[in-house]
């Protein structure tokens, strides 16, 4: 076991872990955007950032990366960490003004829009946490979407932004996705879902009858599982 | 646009020579797009299969780095350099003269398909600031009159040559 | 080409080459360095070829690298046995003719001489090569000596050594100069100790010791570990290592070879950017040699030791200087950063323990390793040994690629070396360490070039480039100009750069354009900290330093835009219209 010291307060972590897992096991709560328990921490949006002290040094680091030391000294409300986590925010909202969750989460965490950062009208509700990328990479396996260019200019999408012919409507990247920027719709009987420009025929439920999945993705489970896919067409409720 | 026709061969080809290894995805999109002029769609759909890259990685790759284009280039590519050193001393002018001659913005082609306008920071030939590259040749010390006489020469090249 | 197994075969290449550098008839050497060529060297050098093939003249015509002289392009070295070797500047192919008949009559009917080399002095290991035997001819007692005039006389050649002396296609010339024999040393007897002694700090920026992280990486747990060249050189306004791999492509491959084998790699890359074209075909030319020569491959010189180097090519992109995301695109991937809290001697490329150094640094090897690291440490000064490449551009009246021991004051370097401002300017400021660095007001004249002296004077050493500003350029066009580049460069991974560089910018655009408003100047300075200390990588957290540093020594014209809506330098264009 590590010994730490966050806020003050004595802690013992787990070696490998993070300052992160490490705070929030003990009831500390530090803020995150971009963090997901299933996918590798990408330490991007640097809303969980805290001041740490090694010896002399002191400096900034992205809590969900930085992995606990012994005699680490954790500080998650210094001066330094309430202005990166202003600026975050405030750059956020600037970035997605349409976007409710980025609104509440600055309300919640005290921090005011900065009237002088001009709005952005093109970037919809996406903050760029990377968490449907990553999902659709390491947790689904098909890497349907991915970025495209860079800087302020980098986005998310199919690539040349047609339908992706691997994509298998799962819809988890819109599940994760903190800010609903990702639209994922539904025919009114159920029949069909559309996402990223793609259009799925659903599955019925062989039990209720409900529709319940994309053809694409029980067909994507049988290959990984080896599954047969007649015992897929059964929805999670029945089975 | 994609009016290119992609051979399955060249493009095999091209993996083959560096054996089909996914660590040299950028040196076979520069073997690409040195073949076609850019990077056709057909194209980097054809790689994503053949060294089993997804293709939204490809694609991004390829929107990633600025020496990639996924449209057509003109016949000759102008790079303006808009490094420090020629900042300071009249990059800028001369960027505006060649839009203001060209008729078009940084990052984009005549309709002619004759130039391709970029800026570039920075081509290393500081100490002959302000610089203009056409292709392989290098323009240093550049004065903004000098360009159009500069660009009719390439003109004049194609209209000999017999293209257009 | 024959292999070199031994010091016996590596003697006989270095008889050759001297005899290519000291040749028994007359040899014309043209600098064909990119710049060189951007003159019209290229030019020079066909008319040269065609008028010796019309008159059947017995001349040896060869190429040189860049020896740093840029503001006199295109040079043209003329050697005759046991003369000096005179330099001639701004040659032309109109010249030509009459150029190549005053060589055949011995005379400076048409061109005079800009100056004259008597002796080669081999800083790799001390000795000394005479061009000139016996007294000095009466027709150049009026030649300066080209270690006499202000360009060179407080210049100090180490990683520069043979940048405008080789052909840099010719390996045995290398080797004439002391190349390889260092290595040949160093697979005998090399400590890495030896170079943590030197005192060596990285050249790339990051002005880290050198011999720690290769200790470091020496250390790291793993069979398979790599050594690194970072050739992407992206700071706008800086070449110094263009002209290393343009001009001496060897230097950087013994270095690595030696530092491979103090660190137990078998594998190395050279990663330069694409808008290099000629520093890869140099590249690749001497790694080919090497590779024949046996000098790269298995068992060099009999030691036992195995070692390969590939080149790597960016696409366009300054993040990649960045030492992950230089490794990301080696991996074929677009080139984000990492946050380096596992440092890249542990995991780098491929996760495995890697050293990345600048080519700078790894040109600088060779000389410590053959002088010894004591001889190093003594030049330059405390904490900071050796020498830097400096590009010294902008607006200044000596153009051109220098080499300098730390200490050198930036008033030496500029009046001196770079003689002073051209057109009756006055000097307003000189920006280095490029879009990471700061703008160094003339109050700060007499600060000593060093690492720690430059960052605490709000700059930073940075690659190398240094950009003479004069009166017509305004301070605050230069922070935004670098912000702009920044914002195009940005991966787009982290919030605080993807979107405060951006912000900033705006907020410059606007100060710029007489839309600046007060408080944007606390704005700025309460952005650039949050910036500083959030960004995941370099990139951003250096961002805010040109912004940081002109706001402290120039608040003035910040003011003047933004209070009076006036550009004092005249630059800002919206501001003058609305006046």
């Amino acid at each position: 076991m590590i010994n730490l010291v966050i806020d003050n307060k004595e802690i013992q972590a787990e070696e490998g872990s993070t300052i992160l897992k490490a705070a929030q096991s003990n009831g500390i709560e530090i803020p995150t955007l971009c963090y997901h328990d299933e996918i590798t921490a990408s330490g991007s949006c640097r809303l969980c950032s805290v001041e740490i002290k090694k010896g002399e040094r002191t400096r900034i680091v992205a809590s969900c990366i930085y992995q606990v030391e012994e005699d680490l000294v954790v500080n998650t409300q210094s001066d330094r960490v309430m202005n990166v986590r202003r600026l975050v925010l405030q750059l956020l909202m600037a970035r997605c003004p349409e976007s409710e969750v980025i609104r509440e989460l600055a309300e919640k965490l005290g921090v005011e829009p900065q009237k002088r950062f001009q709005l952005d009208e093109d970037k919809g509700k996406c903050i760029l946490c990377r968490q449907c990328v990553e999902v659709c990479e390491q947790v689904v396996g098909v890497s349907a979407i991915g970025f495209l260019n860079r800087g302020a200019d980098k986005s998310v999408g199919t690539p040349f932004m047609e339908p992706s012919g691997v994509c298998i409507g799962c819809g988890a990247c819109a599940y994760v996705c903190p800010t609903g920027h990702i639209k994922m719709e539904e025919s009114e009987n159920g029949k069909e879902r559309v996402i990223w420009g793609k259009t799925f025929e659903m599955v019925a439920c062989k039990v209720c009858g409900r529709y319940f999945a994309p053809q694409e993705q029980l067909e994507y489970i049988g290959k990984k599982t080896g599954v047969p896919l007649d015992k897929l067409y059964t929805c999670v409720n029945c089975r | 646009m994609n009016e290119i026709s992609i051979s399955e061969d060249t493009i095999k080809n091209i993996v083959e020579k560096y054996h089909g290894e996914k660590t040299a995805l950028i040196s076979i999109l520069q073997d690409v797009q040195k073949e076609y002029s850019f990077l056709p769609k057909d194209a980097l759909s054809l790689l994503s299969e053949e060294m089993e890259i997804p293709f939204s990685r490809v694609y991004e790759v390829s929107t990633f780095y600025n020496s990639f284009s996924l449209v057509p280039r003109g016949r000759h590519v102008i790079e303006v350099c808009a490094g420090t050193a020629c900042h300071v001393k009249g990059g800028p002018k001369l960027r505006s003269r060649l839009e203001a001659e060209l008729s078009i913005e940084c990052g984009e082609t005549t309709e002619d398909r004759m130039f391709t306008l970029e800026e570039v920071r920075c081509l290393g030939c500081c100490s002959l600031a302000p610089v203009v590259k056409v292709d392989s040749d290098i323009y240093a010390y550049l004065e903004e009159d000098k360009i159009p006489g500069i660009l009719e020469n390439y003109r004049e090249e194609r209209r000999q040559s017999g293209e257009n | 080409m024959a292999r070199i197994n031994n010091l016996q075969d590596l003697n006989k290449r270095r008889e050759q080459g001297i005899a290519s550098l000291f040749p028994s008839k007359i040899k014309v050497m043209v600098g064909e360095a990119t710049c060189g060529l951007a003159t019209g060297a290229g030019l020079v050098h066909n008319a040269l070829a065609e008028e010796i093939e019309k008159q059947k003249l017995d001349i040896i015509l060869s190429k040189t690298g860049c020896i740093g002289m840029c503001y006199r392009e295109p040079l043209v070295d003329v050697m005759e046995p046991n003369r000096p070797r005179l330099t001639y500047s701004r040659l032309t192919p109109k010249n030509v003719p009459a150029f190549l008949n005053q060589i055949l009559e011995g005379n400076h009917k048409s061109k005079k001489p800009y100056c004259r080399i008597d002796e080669d002095i081999l800083i790799i290991n001390g000795e000394t090569k005479r061009y000139l035997n016996g007294d000095l001819p009466d027709d150049l007692a009026a030649i300066p000596l080209m270690s006499d005039i202000d360009f060179y006389e407080k210049q100090f050649k180490i990683a520069t050594r043979n940048c405008g002396y080789i052909d840099p296609d010719n390996i045995d010339e290398y080797i004439a100069r002391g190349g390889y024999f260092t290595l040949h040393k160093a697979l005998s007897t090399m400590q890495t100790e030896e170079i943590i002694k030197a005192g060596l700090r990285g050249r790339g920026g990051g002005g880290f010791p050198t011999g720690y992280k290769w200790q470091s990486c020496r250390e790291a747990h793993g069979e398979v570990k790599y050594v690194i060249c970072n050739g992407d050189e992206g700071d706008p306004g800086a070449y110094m290592d263009r002209s290393v791999m343009e001009g001496d492509p060897h230097s950087v491959i013994e270095g690595m070879i030696i530092g491979a084998y103090a660190i137990g790699a078998h594998e190395g890359y050279i990663y330069v950017r694409d808008e290099y074209p000629f520093a890869v075909n140099a590249l690749s030319l001497a790694i080919s040699q090497a590779r024949e020569c046996g000098l790269l491959g298995e068992n060099i010189l009999d030691s036992g030791f195995s070692f390969d180097i590939q080149i790597g090519k960016g696409a366009g992109a300054f993040v990649c200087g960045e030492s992950t995301a230089l490794m990301a695109s080696l991996e074929g991937r677009a080139g984000e950063p990492r946050a380096k809290y596992v440092h890249t001697v542990e995991h780098g490329l491929k996760d495995r323990p890697t050293n990345l150094n600048n080519v700078e640094t790894w040109a600088n090897v060779p000389v410590i390793v053959g002088r010894g690291s004591e001889w190093f440490s003594e030049i330059g000064i405390e904490n900071n040994a050796g020498t830097k490449v400096f590009s010294l551009v902008g607006n200044i009246r000596n153009v051109g690629l220098i080499e300098v021991p730390m200490g050198i004051t930036l008033q030496e370097i500029i009046y001196n070396i770079g003689g002073g401002i051209p057109k009756g300017k006055q000097f307003k400021a000189v920006q280095t360490g490029g879009p990471s660095g700061g703008c160094i007001p003339k109050e700060m004249l007499d600060l000593p070039v060093s690492f720690d002296e430059l960052s605490k004077a709000g700059s930073m050493m940075g690659s190398g480039g240094m950009i003479v500003m004069d009166e017509t350029s305004c301070m605050v066009d230069v922070a935004r100009y670098f912000l702009e580049f920044l914002e195009g460069e940005s991966c787009g991974k982290c919030v605080p750069c993807r979107e405060g560089v951006r912000r900033m910018r705006q907020i410059l655009d606007d100060i710029c354009a007489g839309r600046g408003r007060e408080g944007d100047v606390e704005l700025l300075e309460s952005m650039s900290e949050a910036i500083k200390d959030g960004s995941l990588c370099a990139l951003g957290g250096s961002a805010p330093n040109p912004v940081l540093s002109t706001i402290k020594s120039f608040r003035d014209e910040y003011n003047a835009h933004i209070q009076d809506k006036k550009c004092p330098a005249g630059v800002c264009t919206e501001l003058i219209h609305s006046d």
